[in-house]
């Protein structure tokens, strides 16, 4: 409005006081195994917080005036209390928007939800159709999904999301996937495939090609307006005129969003689940507030960031050298190209020497080659 | 937005204060809004307390003549139903 109040963006950059929204995963557990689970989920952990925890949790940012919490997981509704925390959050006006598979979304299900103003859905689905679905996402869970829309939609459920993440086999659904929200009286959000978790096992093979980068832009241009991204293609934002994408174009990890895990540990974004981008713990720290505001990493990440090897590139102040996470988990250097950089400093990087960061958190089901400890037996 | 309207925060929305302005969460929409100083922050949060929106302009200490951007501004909030207009029920 004035011109000596600095752009939002610079605001953004240094850190807020509290997040404007934040990731919750509550618990590690998954009915499914998707190939790319950004968290590794599987198994419970043991040391998952408590309902009274969890509220407590709920209690502090209720306080800390967080406007809403994206829940996720694992399969957050298999937690015996999910809905009880639900309740419980709205109740103390913490908007919820949580994540699922469809697991538990039955007709009965659906229209306890339809009489909630403060509760969004979003359904999670990779393929348009069953066949592309199910390779990443397993056997039956297109049908899963999609059941769980129409019981949505039967329920009079209004403007659920369907929550994509666009890989090299469905970029040429983005059109079927609108058709498909539109069916259900949904909203399409679409997001960026990261090399976290177990994505980073499948990454080489899924994330998508330069030329379908340029496909998915172009794409989001036009389309832009009624389908939801989580800002997460800012790293192709020097593809096109500045602010031709929708959205902040800004890395917000542990300036306005971050993440909380089933155990309570603080990470700077739901696609940082390793050592190197924890901020605390919750129980051992003094809550979230002291760790959003005190932590090391949260300070560091709200101070003046180097372009590295990417200062001099036209195309920095658009990116800003784009996804940290996808560069840790490629083993890219943090202040050098994202891994799908628009000019290409992305792909020579990548074929250079490069070490890949192991997983220090794994709660999958089946046994991975990266897996450090063994299973423990019942 | 005319200075002689009538308007409220919607029910629905949530007020954030940060050290550039606040934030802005509509619950019912679930859209985010900034206020992008303290000033058009007070006129806001005021609105209520007065009769119209010229009256809550004045007492924020707007001047005379400098209402033109935060009439603006609050158009801008009225068209996204961040407010509503007071007599509407």
């Amino acid at each position: 409005m004035t011109a000596t109040v600095p752009r939002l963006v610079d605001q953004f950059e240094r850190g807020l006081d509290a997040p404007i929204c934040l990731t919750w995963e509550l618990t590690y557990a998954c009915n499914l195994a998707c190939v790319h689970c950004l968290s590794s989920s599987g198994k419970r952990d043991p040391r998952e917080l408590s309902t009274r925890q969890c509220m407590d949790i709920i209690d502090e940012l209720e306080r800390m005036q967080v406007f809403y919490v994206n829940i996720g997981g694992g399969e957050p509704t298999v937690r015996s209390d999910f809905w009880e925390l639900v309740d419980y959050a709205t109740a103390h006006h913490v908007g919820v928007k949580f994540s699922t598979n469809g697991v538990r979304i039955t007709p009965e299900v659906a229209a306890r939800l339809a009489a909630s103003d403060y509760v969004d859905v979003q359904i999670s689905l990779d393929g348009a159709t069953a066949e592309i679905n199910d390779a990443v996402r397993g056997a039956g869970s297109f049908d899963m999904a999609t059941r769980a829309l129409q019981n949505l939609a039967d329920a009079g459920f209004a403007d659920a999301k369907i929550s994509v993440v666009v890989t090299r086999h469905n970029v040429d659904q983005l059109d079927d996937f609108k058709s498909l929200a539109d069916r259900y009286g949904a909203t399409l959000r679409i997001t960026r495939l990261r090399p976290s978790g177990r994505g980073a096992d499948v990454w080489d093979d899924l994330h998508p090609t330069a030329a379908q980068q340029r496909q998915l832009y172009d794409w989001l241009v036009a389309h832009g307006e009624n389908v939801l991204t989580g800002d997460s293609f800012f790293h192709l934002s020097g593809l096109g005129e500045p602010g031709a994408l929708a959205g902040l174009n800004l890395c917000g990890a542990g300036r306005v969003v971050c993440l909380i895990d089933p155990v309570g540990d603080v990470y700077a974004c739901p696609f940082a689940i390793h050592d190197k981008f924890l901020a605390g713990n919750m129980l051992s720290d003094g809550g979230f507030d002291a760790v959003w505001k005190t932590s090391a990493l949260f300070t560091e990440l709200r101070s003046p960031q180097s372009a590295g090897a990417c200062s001099g590139c036209r195309h920095y102040d658009a990116c800003r050298g784009g996804c940290m996470a996808a560069k840790f988990f490629t083993g890219l250097p943090m202040d050098g190209p994202d891994p799908e950089c628009v000019d290409g400093y992305g792909l020579s990087a990548l074929a250079g020497d490069r070490e890949v960061p192991r997983p220090r958190v794994d709660h999958s089901r089946a046994v991975p080659l990266t897996l450090a400890r063994p299973p423990k037996k019942p | 937005m005319d200075a002689g309207g009538r308007w409220r925060l919607h029910p629905q929305v949530s007020v954030r204060p940060e050290p550039f302005g606040a934030l802005l969460y509509h619950f019912g929409t679930r859209k985010l809004s900034f206020l992008k100083n303290r000033t058009i922050l007070t006129v806001v949060e005021s609105l209520d307390e007065h009769p119209d929106v010229g009256s809550a302009l004045t007492a924020a200490g707007v001047q005379a003549g400098s209402e033109g951007p935060y009439l603006h501004a609050l158009g801008v909030l009225a068209e996204s139903n961040m407010l509503v207009e007071k007599d509407i029920r």
